[in-house]
Parts: structure tokens; sequence; C-alpha cells
């Protein structure tokens, strides 16, 4: 998916310190998923807090990314699960081969896998759950990454052979965002019949969304008796009602002010994970001066993003140096190519051509936290002689002067994507980078045989768009859960809005 | 009395008619196109061909508003671009909360109101008379919103009597929980509310209070109380009436705000909802019920004005 959320319907996502990054996640991972001394109770009902509720039930049909925190995992399976540590692994597939010229996948469903309906799972499913993503009329935001499945063929009820165009290392990747939907459940904009270990109980527009656990699932059954989500449109409402005890974990914390309400306090949990929004100034590369590598460099030098940060999110949140979080298999930590110096900033927008700076209009949505990031940018630039006149849009008009018209010098947007450093891939893209080499190598690491490959060839092209300063990332946002402390099991990480709760325990 | 009912039913409808024109031209001034908010970042312009062919707002503005006029006349608020589903449906779901809210809140603010007011007047010259007037100024000035979160953090927070906020999943069909979902919303309201309609119950008993009728009605041997009972209340109602068929309606639409505090998912919410996502049959919807409501509410009290003083009857025969 492309994206920048557009408006205040996004999820801010996060990792603490960049410690020794993955390693340091998947410690923390553990940490909340490991199970007390205390004694569970396996018929405990888990009330989630979240602000993000479905528009609908239907992830093809523009239901918002709350649809994903609610049923992916939990109410309908892929073909493949990215799981919490960023791994993709298979799920509904017991098997899988690719042919040599990679274009060829051919995959062996798992068998004894029943719909809530009671419907076996057949590879007619997997054929018209796909299709249904790629369909004319789907709004799925995986939509293009499927584009080069060329057919889909099912040569028996647990076979699925896919052949694609040009050879695509991500597929298994990108089918886990695929949900396998029983073929005779019609429209499920309102209902649903997946494979997961939850059944829909009942969705109440506006309140909540309740799930009970499938007596039938294939793989281990929940360890609790049930889920409700309940939703918020205020974050100090959730915030009360996980003081009160209403609800038993808010899957983010949108403040830190409010967190201030957790730490602390013993009788909460504040779970810290890895986040893959960031939040950064996009130039518009093709106009001058930012067309020039050294200006942006020195812009980068010029601001000093921990300072930002910190002023943001306190102690919460990380700094990257790129675009490319902990959590995918390319990060490196780049804090150290452009880093703040304000001084080298001058001499380079000098050398540059700039001596006396030059002024430009940044582009910020209304919403938090831009308005006060433009604001601080604004200031660091000025100590170089750079002159930023601020102009506030909404989240609207962001979409179609920016994204659409690419009608602007700079703006400042979050990405919450995993695994989006493919953006920087495509000249067309509203930012306009265009380095040959990298969109070689993005396109290159598709077509690699390998994921070693894979990683190898993205890694490289992250090392080149920092060096070129293709943009101004500025920081990577906190992901935070809080619980109640005798909650613990759930993920913390959340990647690409994902909230499994099968494995989320509650003690008496 | 028919006559004049069947002319004020006219008025009700023209004006309903014209706040449809209004919402009509004022959704289609807002910039963006519902289309993109439909597909989302990312869509190719076919995917939004495909996406405004759908909504119709491919069509001429002309025929888009013959279309909802036609709609509108049989009552069919259209289906949601986002949710899909049938927003009458929706409307009344999300009323079956904002109208308990509102009618709850209402009729606590006039049980507050009344007899306080009456009181303040009659005391005027004692001292809890002046802290009653001077309590109700105070009040005015409260933001609903500010009130909503104080009660939440001595009720729920510090007391943890009732919920911060939500609404059962099942709504009513949990009776305990739905209803102490809405107490304090409810009491937010109400609180806010009393305060200005005790000034207009106070202003209005004032007045008659001093009115030569009620000097003679006293010259004739009733008490103060008595002739307050008998005479005063009802021409002090008249004024108060038109007041409080505003007052209600500004209940309702005060609502949006409370609701949002309390996370209850009422009508306030959904237009909330509709907006941001320029979700157009939603917001429309919302809209053209709430304006519905509030011209109902004009119609009845009128009715109910003239009901209860017969100058206002005869000045109408005449």
């Amino acid at each position: 998916m492309l994206t920048p959320t557009r408006h205040p319907n996004r999820r801010p996502l996060h990792s603490g310190a960049v410690k020794a990054a993955l390693g340091a996640i998947s410690a923390l991972a553990l940490s909340a998923s490991a199970t007390f001394a205390q004694d569970y109770n396996p018929d405990a009902v888990i009330n989630i807090g979240s602000l993000y509720e479905p528009q609908n039930l239907d992830n093809t049909a523009g239901a918002g990314q709350g649809i994903n925190e609610a049923f992916n995992g939990n109410v309908y399976e892929g073909l493949f699960v990215l799981t919490d540590a960023g791994h993709v692994e298979p799920r509904l597939v017991d098997s899988y081969e690719i042919s040599d010229d990679q274009l060829t996948y051919t995959f062996t469903l798992k068998e004894g896998v029943t719909f809530h309906s009671g419907d076996p799972l057949t590879a007619a499913d997997v054929k018209n759950s796909i299709e249904r993503v790629t369909a004319e009329g789907s709004a799925s935001s995986r939509k293009r990454t499927l584009a080069n499945i060329e057919t889909i063929e099912t040569p028996d009820d647990r076979t699925v052979v896919i052949t694609l165009s040009s050879p695509s290392i991500s597929l298994p990747y990108n089918l886990s965002y695929v949900w396998i939907v029983n073929d005779d459940a019609g429209d499920i904009t309102a209902s649903a019949d997946g494979t997961g270990p939850y059944t829909l109980q009942e969705w109440r527009r506006g309140s909540a969304l309740a799930m009970v656990p499938f007596e039938d699932y294939w793989g281990e059954a929940p360890s609790n008796g049930g889920v409700m989500f309940q939703y918020f449109t205020d974050a100090t409402a959730q915030n009360n009602a996980l003081l009160t005890g209403a609800v038993d974990i808010i899957t983010s914390v949108q403040s830190p002010d409010a967190l201030s309400l957790f730490t602390d306090n013993p009788d909460f949990t504040v779970a810290e994970g890895a986040s893959t929004t960031k939040e950064l100034l996009a130039y518009n590369d093709r106009v001058a001066p930012f067309d020039n590598v050294e200006v942006r460099a020195a812009l980068a030098r010029a601001v000093d993003n921990e300072k930002l940060l910190q002023a943001i999110w306190g102690d919460y949140g990380t700094l990257i140096g790129s675009f490319v979080p902990p959590t995918d298999p390319w990060y490196v930590d780049l804090t150290d190519v452009n880093a703040y110096d304000p001084e080298s900033a001058r001499q380079m927008l000098a050398d540059a051509g700039y001596p006396d700076g030059f002024s430009f209009t940044l582009d910020t949505p209304d919403y938090d936290p831009h308005p006060v990031v433009a604001q601080f940018v604004q200031n660091e630039l000025a100590k170089v002689g750079v002159d930023v006149k601020i102009n506030i849009i909404t989240a609207n008009e962001w979409y179609t002067k920016i994204y659409q018209a690419q009608d602007f010098e700079a703006t400042l947007q979050e990405h919450v994507n995993h695994r989006d450093i493919v953006f920087y891939g495509n000249p067309d893209f509203y930012w306009g980078y265009n380095n040959p080499e990298v969109v070689e190598l993005i396109a290159g690491a598709e077509r690699a045989s390998s994921v070693e490959e894979q990683t190898e060839m993205l890694t490289e092209a992250n090392k080149i768009i920092a060096q070129d300063a293709a943009s101004m990332w500025l920081y990577l946002y906190p992901q935070i859960v809080v619980s109640k402390s005798n909650v613990t099991g759930y993920p913390v990480n959340g990647l690409n809005a994902q909230f499994f709760v099968s494995d989320i325990q509650k003690a008496d | 009395m028919l006559g004049y009912i069947t002319r004020r039913l006219f008025i009700l409808l023209l004006s309903l008619f014209v706040a449809a024109i209004v919402l009509f031209v004022l959704l289609r001034l807002l910039p963006g196109d519902p289309a993109n908010a439909l597909v989302g970042v990312g869509a190719t312009p076919e995917q939004i061909a495909a996406a405004r062919e759908q909504l119709g707002s491919d069509q001429p503005l002309g025929v888009q508003f013959l279309t909802y006029l036609r709609d509108l006349a049989a009552f069919d608020l259209g289906n949601s671009f986002v949710t899909r589903g049938s927003i009458l449906e929706e409307i009344s779901r999300r009323l079956s909360v904002t109208l308990p809210l509102t009618f709850a809140a209402f009729f606590l603010a006039l049980v507050i109101a009344v007899p306080l007011g009456i009181l303040a007047a009659v005391k005027a010259d004692r001292w809890y008379g002046l802290l009653l007037s001077i309590v109700s100024q105070a009040g005015i000035a409260v933001p609903v919103f500010w009130l909503g979160i104080l009660l939440v953090y001595e009720f729920s927070l510090t007391l943890r009597w009732l919920p911060s906020g939500g609404f059962p999943l099942r709504g009513y069909a949990d009776p305990g929980p739905a209803i102490r979902a809405m107490v304090l919303p409810v009491l937010t309201i109400a609180i806010v509310m009393s305060a200005s309609l005790m000034r207009y119950v106070r202003a209005s008993t004032l007045d008659v209070l001093d009115s030569d009728f009620l000097r003679t009605a006293r010259a004739l041997g009733e008490s103060r109380a008595e002739a307050l009972m008998r005479h005063g209340i009802r021409n002090a109602s008249v004024p108060v009436i038109s007041v409080l068929a505003i007052e209600l309606a500004t209940a309702f639409l005060g609502a949006v705000v409370v609701e949002q505090v309390f996370s209850l998912p009422g009508m306030g919410s959904m237009l909330l909802l509709g907006i941001q996502q320029r979700d157009y049959p939603s917001i429309q919807g919302v809209l053209i019920v709430t304006t519905l409501l509030v011209l109902l509410t004009g119609f009845l009290a009128d009715l109910l004005q003239r009901l209860l003083d017969p100058r206002l009857r005869q000045g109408a025969r005449r």
C-alpha cells in the first residue's frame, strides 16, 4: 500500500530508542507475552479499547485500518501471516514451490481447515479471495502489489497455482494481506466468514465489536474466552476507560501526556514496541532547489531531530536516519548520515549557491503532530538562513494538491506502512525522487531469487537514499500499548495495524 | 385552530425544502471528491472514475439534485458511501441513543430549573435567591464538554461509581449498563441547560409578580403563593415555552459534543464521522433528520402556546 494515512483516523506507531533494533524488539515482545506465574482465566473476555473503528467489515471496500486491527489473523487468515516480529510465515499454506523462472508459485493448502460457517476451505475460495482484492471495484490498498498476477489455477481442491508476469519475491508477503474468505459468503461488509480462531459475534457501529472463539478452529485454541473491541472517538475517553477498568488494553497511546497516567502505576503495564510510522518532511525533489542533493543534505543537517522527538514524545520514539524502520529486514542505523550539524549545513548551502539561504513553502496537514513539527523545522532552518512559510492544509487538500497534482515544494506527512521503501523506487511518486541506481535496486530486489539477495539490495538502496537525503526523515513514532497488569500476551508492534488477540491472557 | 395548523405545517414543509436545498449546495461546495475518500490514496484514475460512477458524483449537478429530492420525498436517505448500509437504519439506531439522551436531559433540566427559577424570583430579596441567580449565571458560562470532563473525573475516575464513556454492545437489551452509561451524559446536558432555563423562569416569574392581575388577585384576598399558582404560573409559562423549544433543539445539537466526550454512538458522532469521511449521504441524512426534529419542536411549541394562551388564539381568529 502506498500510504500516508490521510486524516486523524491514523495510527501512530513506535519503537524505543534504537537499541539493538530487532533484538530489543523481540525481547520486548517476549516480555509482554511471557505468561506470569499467576494463573489466567481461559474464559475471560478481553476488552480492547481502540480509536480505529472499522467503517465496514470488508477490507476491499474502504473499511479503513480498523478492520485489519480487528480481523487480520483473528477472524480471517491469509495464506501467509506477517507476524508481530515482522516475519512472513505460512498460515493456510501447508507447503509451496517456486518454479526456476520464479514465475509460478504452487501452493498446497492445509488440510482440515473450515470456515466459520462450516464449509471446508478449498482452492476455489483462495482463488476468489485473491480476485476480490484485484477486482475492478476493489478499494484494497494491496491491489497494486498483486497486479503482476497473471493467472490463478486450481488443479484440485488443495492446490493453487499462481502465475506471475514478472518475478516477485514479495508475493508471500503481499499475500499475507489477502483474507481468505468463504466463496459463498456473499457481501461481507456487515458479516464475516473466515477461517480464523474467532468468529464475529456482533458489531454495533459506533460502539463495539465482539468476537468469540471458533470451536472448530484448525490451529491452537485462543487463550481467552473472547474479545470485545470497544471503539472510542476521543483519546481521553479511551484512557479513562482503561483507568476505570472498562477496558483491559488500549491498542495505541496517542499522546505522551496520557502516558503519565499509566507509567509508575503498578496496576498498568506500558509496553513499547516497534512502530513503522515515519514522520517526514518530503521535498518535491523535482523542483529547485530540492533537485540538488547538497541542498537537501544541508537541510537535513540543520534540523535537530533528537530535540524535536524529545519535545513531542519525551523519552519515546526513535531516530532512524532514513525511511526504513527496524522491523523491515533492510533496516540499518543511518542516523550518522547527514547528522545534525548546523555549521556544515551553512557551508553546504553556500557551496550549493545559496550563501544567503532561500525560502520555500511547507504544506502542513492541519492535524497533530504536523503543525508543531512545522514550527520546529521553521525555527531550525531560520538559523541557517532558510525561510519556511507554513501553509496549513486539510487532509483532503493534501491528497489532491500534493499526492495527486504534485503541486508543492515541501510537505509534512506520516507514512505508516511496513516495507514501504519501494516508494523511493517510483520516480512518479509524489515526492519525485529519481535516482536510477535506486530505481534499479528496488526493481531488482523484487526479482531477487532469495530473500537474502532481496535484503541485500534493499539495504543498499536504503543507504543510498540516506546519502541522497531524498527526504528529511524526522523520527519514527513510538508504538505504545497499555494494559492492565493482569493482562499479557498481546502484540506490541502492531505491524500494519494488526492486533493478534489469540494469545491474550487475563488473570482473575 | 385547524387553519392555523395547516398553515403552520405548510411553513414547516417549506422550511424543510429550503433546508434540503441549502444542504445539497453546501455539501457540493466542500473541497474534495468523496470518490477519493472512498478508494483511498494510491487509487488509479480508473478506480476513481469507477467510484464516481458508483456514487453518482459523475452525474451533472442538476440530475444529482433531482435524484436527491425524489429520494427525499420517498424518505429514502440512501446508503452510506462508506459502510454501504442504509442511512435511515443507521439514523434510527443512533436516535435510540440521542433522543433518550436529549429528552432525559431536558426533563431533568425542567425539574431543576422550574422550581429553582420560581424560588429565585419569589425570594429575589433573600440571600439564597441571590445565590441562585449567581449560580445560574455562572452555570451559563460553563462549556458543556468541560463539565462532562469534570463529572467523569469525579464520578468515574475518583469515585468509580459510573462508567466514563461508551455504550453497551447490545444497547438497551442490557438495560443496567445502558442506563448507567447515560447518567453522566444526561447530567452534563441537564446541568448546563437548567442554568439558562432557570434564568428565563426567574425573569418570567418576576414579570408576573409585578403584574396588575396578580396584585388584583392579592387584593381579592389570595395569598401570594395561591395567586402565583392560580394565575401566575400559566402566564409565566407562555414566554418560557418558546425558550424551551429552542433549548430542546439546542440540547439535541449539544448532544454532538457530549456524545464525543462520552464516546456514545449517537447522531453527533455519526455526523462527525460523516464529515471526516466525506460521506455525503450520511451528512445529508443526519442534517435533514435533525432539521426536521428541530422544526417539529418549534411547531409543537407554537401549538402549546396557543393552547395555554387564549389571547393568541383570539388574535388568530381576528
